[in-house]
């Protein structure tokens, strides 16, 4: 069976009983995206398919034949490290560092989905084509993502330098990151 | 994680073939089943995936939109019609779960997600009549702060998570089925059913029959419309209580309203009760206060979750006023 595991062909024959999320640990030996609950609760294990962000413990590998899939370990590149990843370094986006592989994947498939307009829970006019990139509105999409040492302030600051309403302003990054995957 | 074989279903027809030949169960997004399959609660031999079937939202001659069943629940959210023509279904659906969580589920796939409870998962330490029919149900004397006050009997006490179908209950929508004596439809307030003796069978759908579509009827009025959710942290979390609701005021007067409520039973309950008191009354917050106390008169608390009764009150007023106050 062949996967396209950041952008390198893999061919590995599966039990369909594999998650995606152990296909990567245990299979590819891709140990950078985390198993936490590995029941669809603490977002974790978040990879990007195809520039989407999904929950690898609950996806069947066998579902992901021949797509996409980025995981922490495919941010960063020649230049060095993904914004987002130099961002939580900058504002101290975690402690123990075992949520940030899913919270950097899972921030950079919101971001996609708040460039091309999807609306969220908190989002007052959902006929709006363009939606403000406001804290609330990052905290809120990232309500998937758990960070049981309590970095989420700093979590949300990182999130917010990269991809917020105030990119662009004095101290942050004028552009938008390159989607990744 | 009990083996299954897995195959790939190319269209509907072909997903028929596939299931009546191996006796499988139909993969969408796997949000649900996967998990409950980990814990050995659901033990499929076979598994087809149909998230390759329909996945377009097309509009109908009629002005209906008809959403293929494995579309996936962000793209319904994100779609101008359902945004701009039925607002309390793209509100519920992101309020439900988690941004990784809806890119995966589909809507065939939200809609036959289990109801459950704590204690169904709970696999080794606790008796559910839903996973063994009969052996009685721990949630009904335990912590069930969580659990049904409508529709609930002794043998089974959970309720049904998904926030997508209070919308489609309200709307009215209808589920298009694909099984071995062909089409049919079928309301999708009648598709679930309550749990009276039989818990652990949640559905009017026959073996093998397959949800290929849910079509949304063209009411204009039903732009007026939305959905609250009420929950213990502010996002990413079952809820408490949740109200669909849509309102046409014609003068001062309700002429019509569609009214649908989450968290309280084991099924999307349509709160057909309170729509009889509130058509043709005056548009006040007495009214609408009447009709949530005539839909909850036959509400049944458990020992930890009576606080539900008037939370839901509440909220149907709160939804009612939000709607009214949107018209005028």
């Amino acid at each position: 069976m062949r996967f396209v595991i950041n952008d390198t062909d893999i061919e590995t024959d599966i039990d369909p009983r594999t998650s995606l999320l152990d296909l990567l640990r245990e299979q590819i030996g891709l140990t950078g995206t985390k198993k936490g609950c590995n029941q669809g609760a603490c977002g974790a294990c978040t990879v990007l398919v195809d520039g989407e962000r999904i929950l690898s413990c609950l996806a069947l590998a066998v579902q992901y034949e021949g797509r996409q899939v980025t995981t922490v370990e495919g941010l960063a590149d020649q230049a060095g490290l993904h914004p987002l990843q130099k961002a939580f370094i900058e504002h101290d986006g975690f402690q123990c560092g075992y949520c940030t592989p899913g919270q950097l994947c899972s921030a950079i498939g919101m971001a996609a989905e708040l460039q091309r307009g999807l609306p969220s829970h908190v989002t007052g006019d959902l006929s709006a084509m363009a939606i403000r990139a406001t804290r609330e509105e990052l905290a809120e999409r990232m309500s998937g993502n758990l960070c049981r040492c309590g970095a989420h302030n700093g979590i949300i600051d990182a999130i917010d330098e990269v991809f917020g309403e105030r990119r662009g302003q004095q101290g942050y990054d004028a552009e938008m990151p390159e989607k990744v995957a | 994680m009990t083996p299954f074989s897995f195959a790939r279903a190319t269209d509907a027809d072909d997903a028929l073939r596939l299931a009546s030949a191996r006796g499988g169960r139909y993969l969408g997004g796997g949000t649900n089943l996967v998990d409950l399959m980990r814990e050995t609660i659901e033990r499929p031999t076979a598994l087809i995936d149909v998230t390759g079937l329909s996945s377009t939202i097309g509009e109908r001659d009629d002005g209906g939109l008809l959403i293929g069943a494995a579309v996936r629940n962000t793209a319904v959210a994100e779609h101008a019609a359902v945004r701009a023509r039925y607002p309390a279904l793209a509100r519920a659906i992101l309020s439900g779960a988690s941004g990784q969580i809806r890119n995966m589920a589909t809507v065939g796939g939200n809609i036959l997600q289990r109801t459950r409870c704590a204690y169904f998962y709970d696999n080794a330490g606790s008796r559910c009549n839903k996973r063994n029919p009969g052996e009685g149900c721990d949630a009904i004397e335990g912590f069930n702060r969580m659990h049904a006050i409508l529709g609930a009997s002794p043998s089974c006490v959970a309720t049904h998570p998904s926030d997508m179908c209070v919308a489609l209950a309200a709307f009215d929508a209808t589920a298009h089925l694909l099984g071995a004596d062909g089409e049919r439809r079928l309301p999708l307030t009648e598709l679930h059913h309550l749990p009276n003796g039989r818990p652990d069978d949640e559905t009017l759908l026959k073996p093998g029959e397959l949800i290929t579509a849910v079509e949304l009827p063209a009411e204009r009025w039903f732009a007026r419309s939305t959905y609250r959710k009420v929950r213990d942290r502010a996002s990413y979390a079952f809820a408490l209580i949740s109200v669909a609701a849509a309102l046409k005021i014609d003068g001062d007067r309700i002429s019509d309203v569609r009214l649908a409520l989450g968290g309280v039973a084991h099924k999307p309950w349509r709160a057909h009760k309170a729509e009889a008191a509130l058509r043709g009354a005056p548009a006040t917050a007495e009214h609408f206060r009447d009709a949530a106390r005539a839909e909850l008169a036959g509400a049944v608390p458990l020992s930890h979750n009576g606080f539900k009764i008037e939370l839901a009150e509440r909220t149907i007023v709160a939804v009612l006023q939000e709607l009214a106050g949107e018209i005028a």
